[in-house]
């Protein structure tokens, strides 16, 4: 039986989302925290693990999304570990997410000049007391609109997850066009919900280098 | 006792030698003023003197604290001896009265009350009394430049260094910094300067020091270097930059 896309299928499209949006968080929290470490690693003083965190980086930006995905969701079952589809999916977004964001902060805690690192120094401070104090705080300020870039192609890649039967707002749409054989409102409207968690990422982003950039010395 | 302590130092940068046995004593509360051209490596000695550089071979002892690449002693070092840079370095993310106490609240765990008043005073004794509350980026580049000098004094340094301070700045400007480098001179302060600005090695340095290609070429009194030079590099470098 063909359905109507009617207001129903919409709704159901719209509550997918947030499923999209939990993938997203998930991903941004856990793969941010794993980022974070990596950054930290790999513009540490110490050789090995600066290895570690470039094989690391290497590796993940190397592998497509995809197939993390599939190793975290067949992969780990084949070895006796089955996880939900949907921590599956997060584990894999969150590995993929540390690879580019521990790359963006790196770049971000370099690109600070190397007199910040001299000037505090001089002062006595030690290592830590320098990265939390004077490092980080002009790092944050860097990798603001590449960090949020990345988050938005992150929101949009949630969608690959849609192949291991989660049914977040890529799956909804399939299976309401399998129902309706309406593709393009069906598909327009999950397009305009992605914009819709989008745009206002980029729009943010915008807003942050603007007001951030007001007080950067000229 | 010197307070400083400079024993046959010699440091290379891959296959070129910028400083070619180096030793140097200067007492407590004196000025030193170390001059030469570009590359003499008057610039790497003074960087040498508080860890920014490491050395190959000699010894140096500043305030009691042997120079060493180990980053605890290096600490301790850096409690006593402070540095002001070319480009002023300040931290542009912080007001200016963070910039002066962010050290001293973290290195001497200074409270909050303590370190309002530390900065107040700081920033009276370079004049500035009135940009306590001012982002770097809102300052001149002279009024920047006494900021770091504030910056290095609230550690209550027993030696500073001043490298090339004020040659980023135009004239005017230079001479704001150069009446507060005098002022903390005439204070006791002991200081070591690596300068382009003759009239003030000649005026306030109670020693100058003339390097030549890694080595000392000339050093003594500036009143009896400046009116007899007793070698023709001097005497030309003098001519040079006095013209």
């Amino acid at each position: 039986m063909i359905r109507d896309y009617s207001l129903a299928e919409a709704l159901f499209l719209l509550d997918s989302a947030k499923w999209t949006i939990l993938l997203t968080l998930l991903g941004t929290a856990f793969g941010g925290l794993l980022g974070l470490l990596v950054a930290l690693a790999r513009t540490s003083t110490s050789r090995l693990l600066q290895r570690a965190a470039t094989g690391y980086i290497a590796t993940i930006q190397g592998i497509p999304v995809l197939i993390l995905l599939f190793l975290s969701y067949f992969g780990l079952s084949r070895a006796g570990l089955n996880l939900p589809a949907i921590v599956a999916a997060s584990v894999s977004l969150s590995i993929y997410a540390s690879a580019y964001l521990g790359d963006i902060w790196r770049g971000a805690i370099q690109s600070v000049p190397v007199q910040q690192w001299e000037a505090s120094a001089s002062l006595a401070l030690t290592r830590a007391q320098q990265f939390r104090t004077v490092i980080i705080p002009q790092a944050v300020r860097i990798s603001v609109p590449p960090t949020v870039g990345f988050l938005v192609q992150l929101v949009k890649n949630t969608s690959i997850v849609s192949i291991v039967s989660v049914v977040e707002l890529t799956r909804a749409g399939q299976l309401i066009n399998n129902a309706t054989f309406q593709p393009f409102p069906v598909f327009i409207t999950v397009a305009a919900i992605y914009f819709a968690i989008c745009f206002p990422l980029s729009w943010s982003s915008r807003y942050l280098e603007r007001k951030f950039n007001a007080n950067r010395p000229g | 006792m010197p307070i400083v302590q400079v024993d046959n130092l010699h440091k290379r940068f891959g296959s070129l030698e910028v400083l070619k046995g180096i030793s140097l004593t200067v007492e407590r509360g004196t000025v030193v003023a170390l001059l030469g051209r570009s590359g003499s490596g008057k610039s790497t000695l003074l960087r040498c003197l508080n860890g920014l550089e490491t050395f190959d071979s000699g010894s140096a002892e500043v305030a009691g604290h042997k120079v060493t690449a180990q980053p605890a002693a290096l600490r301790e070092l850096r409690k006593d001896v402070g540095i002001v840079f070319q480009s002023f370095n300040l931290f542009p993310h912080l007001s200016v009265a963070d910039n002066v106490t962010l050290a001293p609240r973290l290195v001497h765990k200074l409270d909050k009350a303590s370190a309002g008043a530390l900065a107040e005073e700081m920033l009276a004794r370079v004049g500035l009394s009135d940009k306590l509350h001012a982002r770097p980026d809102q300052l001149s580049g002279g009024q920047q430049q006494r900021v770091a000098i504030a910056r290095s004094l609230a550690m209550k340094p027993k030696v500073m260094l001043f490298d090339e301070v004020t040659s980023a700045l135009d004239p005017e400007l230079t001479a704001e910094v150069l009446t507060v480098m005098e002022r903390l001179a005439a204070d006791g302060m002991t200081m070591l300067l690596v300068t382009h600005e003759m009239g003030f090695a000649r005026g306030v340095a109670s020693q100058t020091v003339f390097m030549l290609d890694g080595r000392i070429h000339e050093a003594g009194p500036p009143v009896e270097m400046f009116a007899s030079p007793k070698t023709r590099e001097f005497q030309q470098f003098i001519g040079q930059s006095l013209k």
